[in-house]
């Protein structure tokens, strides 16, 4: 398993090319593999997030720009769209049932919404003490939380973009190989000004990266 | 016209005759003055053991420390309760439950005896030791984040303490297609006990399943009784139920024994 590629993939198409919703484009950035990321994205602007090298795993927890109390909430998502899977149409609901953002496009088809990020801890418990110090989604999302001021009880459940986690008629769930493929993109239109907070997932034990994390690519647009 | 709180000692008398009158939801203290029947483990704790004995009606939210190793029983009294339960360490309150850890490091969406809540620490924070119910939730949460709020608030704790919540007597489940069944109860005196692993801050209310039809469903009583006893300990066929539940509680038991709370 490689941990030393390049740190960004020079993107090869126009910001404008691979956004999914047309706009003067206000960000276009490389997510390197297993790093952090966040930005406010503006209400009514898109965020399209590319699979650059496919099915990489995007963690990602949302809060209101305005007040960082209110932030996703998986199951005020849940429940109110009566789905465990987001695909397009599903709308992103707050702590609060606000409406955060909403998923205007999706080429992948379903994303997840119940398996949460990895972390150091939880690592231990699914396969060894041995993963203890391996990388993990939470410290991505603290590190980068922080920078907003965002700390520990800040974290909750999040949107586990492109990986795929069925849930067997007896409830038996669990990650498994997943169906994204290089290039596929999904885009968030933004309800309210949203601060977006990411984890490019390092996982390295389970199938949500193919076993090989890879960039991926965001690109902001204004209608 | 006098009225008969218009002087102090009128209002005094008239606050004291007031204690005879009961109400749906009401904590019984001593907890051992618990009046109604009790069921499953809790059937043989002797009166003087129970800890919290609380009755909990429809809209009604409650909270309790408990230490470790403490039994807390939930009765679903009438067939409609619903019970949002959330835990977050006492002595550590930003370390809490966890539903995502909980579902996927189990590998099981759906509660049941025998699982084990996890928290956001790799830790065991309770066990399901008793079920008669089998419907449970964990995917939707409670339209009770104002409950859960105020309940916090009283812990020192605010709006970012409350993580999503574990649902009992109240399940449903997942199609192919992801999309959810209704909620599901499985009738009147069924009960839930959980074995606390780690001291814990229990934020506890009884309201409609997020799912429940509006036009039809009535929330029923919600009965809580809790007593001490001990942890998950080596030996105990559950510490080796699964690999991930034997480390989770290898983790909570050296976490204690390094705390000095074994």
């Amino acid at each position: 398993m490689s941990t030393t590629s390049p740190a960004t993939t020079a993107p090869t198409r126009r910001p404008a090319e691979v956004a999914l919703v047309a706009g003067e484009v206000v960000l276009d950035e490389v997510v390197p593999a297993r790093a952090g990321w966040s930005a406010v994205v503006a209400a009514g602007d898109v965020l399209t997030i590319v699979d650059t090298e496919g099915n990489q795993a995007v963690d990602c927890l949302l809060y209101a720009a305005s007040d960082t109390a209110e932030r996703y909430s998986a199951p005020d998502t849940i429940a109110a769209q009566r789905n465990v899977f987001l695909t397009t149409g599903s709308v992103l609901r707050s702590n609060r049932g606000r409406a955060l953002m909403t998923v205007v496009a999706d080429e992948v088809g379903r994303h997840d919404t119940l398996g949460g990020a990895c972390s150091r801890e939880s690592n231990s418990l699914r396969y060894g003490f041995h993963t203890q110090h391996q990388h993990a989604c939470v410290e991505n999302f603290l590190a980068e939380g922080a920078r907003w001021g965002l700390g520990k009880r800040d974290l909750v459940s999040n949107v586990n973009w492109y990986m795929n986690v069925p849930v067997d008629p007896d409830g038996s769930l669990g990650i498994v190989d997943g169906i994204s493929a290089p290039g596929l993109r999904l885009a968030l239109r933004a309800e309210v000004d949203t601060l977006v907070l990411v984890s490019n997932c390092p996982q390295v034990n389970n199938p949500c990266n193919g076993f090989d994390p890879t960039p991926v690519r965001m690109v902001v647009t204004r209608p | 016209m006098s009225s008969s709180t218009a002087t102090t000692a009128a209002a005094r008398a008239h606050a004291r005759a007031q204690e005879g009158a009961t109400a749906a939801s009401r904590p019984f203290v001593p907890p051992g003055t618990w009046p109604h029947p009790r069921t499953g483990s809790a059937a043989d704790v002797p009166p003087d053991r129970l800890v919290w004995a609380e009755a909990l009606g429809a809209g009604a939210a409650t909270s309790a420390v408990l230490a470790r190793g403490t039994r807390v029983q939930l009765t679903d009294v009438d067939g409609g309760a619903c019970a949002h339960v959330v835990l977050l360490r006492a002595d550590a309150p930003w370390e809490r439950l966890n539903v995502a850890d909980t579902v996927k490091v189990l590998w099981q969406a759906y509660l049941g005896a025998g699982h084990v809540l996890l928290s956001d620490q790799g830790r065991a924070l309770a066990t399901v030791v008793e079920d008669t119910s089998g419907h449970h939730d964990v995917l939707c949460g409670a339209s009770a984040g104002r409950l859960f709020t105020t309940a916090a608030a009283k812990h020192g704790l605010g709006e970012r303490d409350v993580p999503p919540s574990a649902t009992f007597f109240q399940g449903v489940r997942v199609a192919d297609d992801g999309s959810l069944s209704a909620p599901v109860n499985a009738g009147p005196g069924r009960s839930v006990a959980l074995r606390l692993e780690l001291p814990a801050i229990v934020l506890l209310a009884n309201s409609p399943h997020p799912l429940a039809d509006p036009a039809t469903a009535t929330t029923g009583t919600l009965h809580v009784l809790a007593w001490p006893g001990g942890a998950t300990r080596p030996g105990d066929p559950q510490w080796t139920s699964s690999p991930e539940a034997r480390r989770a509680y290898e983790n909570t038991r050296t976490d204690c024994l390094a705390r000095g709370t074994a």
